[in-house]
């Protein structure tokens, strides 16, 4: 039996229900920390882990539509626990579990989540915080917590049992299934709503590309909170009857265990995991006697000319058995997305016969937009848009360099309680994607750089700079703002991309020795990829509206004219 | 049992040792991403390595956040 043939659902409850149905025996999760494996469950299993949950739910007055939070680490009880809320008619809203406590509390009132599924010490955390009085969570359910543990108002996950069956809760195509916050939260926090047909045309259009069947791995790495492991590590090895495996921790040792223990066959990951891979392998290479190395460098040049024009895996694993094992021996796609990825990083990979594919996306349009087939390789360009999406180039240049537009059913239908933002990111049913790029010859896009002020990090994370701003309130100065540096100085690159802090002091001040001391402290209570790299000195006021809110393309426009780059100060 | 200024030099010493560089350089109160120019993945392999020394496991949820040699230790002290 192939995979659920997805047209005919309404949403992703029916889908789920039925391919739990379907493989009742097949293994559908493996829980693995470090070198012990923690659990097993076949479809069946989950189903019976799943209903009782979804009765504790109905029977709390959790109505179809309304929202349940998920703040947990990859692991069995998210994927059971948005079943359960799938099944019940519910709205998922999957929360990242490496915000701050505060962020939390700031979504979940954001999101009007009544029902919150959560792990103990980010739990503990979240009670601990100021403003946790202020919650309105009507059920909060806590997974492993200690046997003495004080739980404040919560149950326990695993507590629950029903006497009755729960009820099936069918929902519309048009109804909401999620809401995925694509960044993070300051001001106008970005939840995207996306309805059930958004995922149902998302899984069928790359289920082809990546097909699951009973015996496929999904090594799941990226948050599950983050959408392409939603779609990867969840909606697609489910409805094709594929096993997902988490790994209780990340450690880069324990991931590379994890590809030869239970043999993958694929895995996502964000660029950062990638460069540890290859940093991993490199040390390897370089630590071979000298003759071995001239044979593994001949081997992979013979590798990469019989694969220039497309991956020939049989061969390739042949050639270089000794890497692919380390890989697990029956990887198919390794996908690497999340974050702009450098060509170079994905020719080492393509070079050693690992089939990489890269692509470009967003939560915004429910994950991919833009897929390489490698037929041939071409590490230059994030692919061709997956099937049902179409792209724009906005106001091309004389390079047919413009801002990237793409409509299709997997696009969202806005961000949740932000108008302004919405008419803004959808204009007459196009996702504006704030991304530039050029469509090539061959249909392949490529992109270089972005319209909108903000930065991705290697490890897939959107930051906006406004974002980040009350980090230094009250600093000693007339004004500031925080800009991606590129958005100052447009390049025509996507990596590299850096946050500047911009001061206007006070008249006759200038940056003193407390004032950057005082920067830097600040900086260093921000998570590592959020900080910024640098400061500059403008000496004029900023521009403002009527509403006293800075101007910042057209201050950007001013700092990009009157200074160089080189006028940015390292932190 | 260490004392929490044992427990720290230790931590600064294996540091040194897995990111080659010379330990004079290393203080509790540095910034390992900053001082060590290493990325979360890197501090992650740190730590494994922090935790066969030490013979204690730290769920990767225990750093989140944690980019000092200090927090760092007392975050290990508490498991010893």
């Amino acid at each position: 039996m192939g995979m659920l043939d997805l047209t005919k659902y309404e949403s992703l409850g029916a889908a789920l229900r039925d391919a739990l149905a379907r493989w009742p025996d097949e293994v559908c999760l493996i829980e693995a920390d470090r070198e012990r494996e923690k659990s097993r469950l076949t479809y069946r299993q989950f189903q019976e882990a799943a209903e009782p949950l979804a009765a504790t739910l109905q029977d709390s007055g959790f109505a179809a539509g309304d929202r349940a939070a998920i703040i947990m680490t990859n692991q069995p009880k998210w994927l059971i626990s948005a079943y359960a809320v799938f099944f019940s008619g519910g709205v998922v809203v999957p929360l990242d579990y490496k915000l701050s406590a505060a962020e939390h509390l700031q979504l979940l009132a954001h999101s009007k989540a009544q029902v919150l599924c959560v792990e103990y010490p980010l739990w503990r955390a979240i009670t601990q915080s100021p403003s946790f009085q202020e919650h309105q969570l009507r059920k909060v359910l806590v997974t492993e917590a200690p046997p003495n543990a004080d739980l404040a108002s919560a149950q326990r996950w695993e507590d629950f049992h029903a006497d009755r069956a729960p009820e099936f809760r069918p929902r519309l195509r048009i109804d909401m299934a999620c809401i995925v916050y694509s960044s993070g939260t300051g001001g106008h926090p970005r939840g995207c709503v996306l309805t059930h047909e958004n995922y149902l045309e998302q899984c069928g259009a790359v289920s082809p590309v990546f097909p699951f069947c009973p015996g496929s791995r999904y090594l799941s790495i990226i948050p599950t909170n983050h959408a392409i492991d939603f779609m990867g590590g969840f909606i697609m090895p489910f409805t094709g009857g594929g096993a997902v495996i988490h790994l209780r921790t990340l450690r880069p040792e324990f991931i590379r265990e994890a590809f030869t223990r239970y043999k993958v066959t694929y895995m996502a990951v964000v660029p950062l995991i990638l460069k540890n891979l290859q940093r991993g392998l490199k040390e390897r290479f370089a630590a071979l006697p000298a003759g071995k190395r001239r044979v593994l460098d001949l081997l992979i040049a013979l590798n990469r000319a019989c694969t220039k024009q497309q991956p020939r895996l049989g061969l390739s694993r042949i050639l270089l058995k000794d890497i692919h094992k380390a890989f697990g021996g029956e990887l198919r796609a390794l996908l690497v997305g999340g974050a702009f990825t450098e060509p170079t990083l994905m020719e080492f990979f393509h070079d050693l016969g690992i089939p990489i594919y890269n692509g470009y996306g967003c939560t915004e349009a429910c994950t991919a937009i833009t897929l390489n087939d490698l037929k041939p390789f071409r590490p230059e360009t994030v692919g061709r848009p997956v099937r049902g999406m179409e792209i724009r180039i906005i106001t091309p240049d004389a390079d047919g360099v413009g801002e990237v537009a793409v409509r299709s059913k997997t696009v969202m239908s806005g961000y949740l309680d932000e108008p302004e933002l919405t008419a803004e990111t959808l204009v007459d049913g196009w996702l504006m994607t704030g991304d530039l790029g050029r469509v090539n010859a061959e249909g392949h896009l490529q992109l270089f750089g972005r319209k909108k002020n903000m930065i991705v990090t290697a490890e897939g994370k959107n930051i906006y700079p406004e974002d980040i701003e009350n980090t230094y309130e009250g600093i000693a100065v007339k004004e500031f703002c925080i800009f991606a540096a590129n958005y100052v100085w447009p390049q025509r690159t996507m990596t590299g991309e850096q946050l500047l802090l911009v001061i206007r002091p006070e008249p006759g001040h200038v940056v003193d020795y407390a004032l950057r001391a005082e920067i830097s402290r600040r900086n260093g209570l921000l998570l590592n990829y959020k900080r910024i790299s640098g400061y500059i000195v403008w000496d004029q006021d900023f521009p403002r509206n009527a509403a006293m809110k800075i101007r910042r393309a057209v201050l950007a426009e001013e700092i990009g004219k009157h200074l160089d780059r080189s006028a940015m100060v390292s932190l | 049992m260490k004392t929490i200024e044992q427990t720290t030099e230790e931590i600064l010493t294996l540091a040194a040792t897995h990111f080659k560089v010379p330990r004079a350089g290393l203080q509790a109160s540095d910034d390992f991403y900053k001082k060590l120019g290493i990325d979360s993945l890197q501090a992650l392999e740190l730590l494994t390595r922090l935790e066969n020394h030490f013979g204690v496991e730290l769920p990767d949820y225990e750093v989140q956040g944690v980019s000092d040699f200090s927090t760092l230790a007392s975050r290990i002290q508490s498991r010893l």
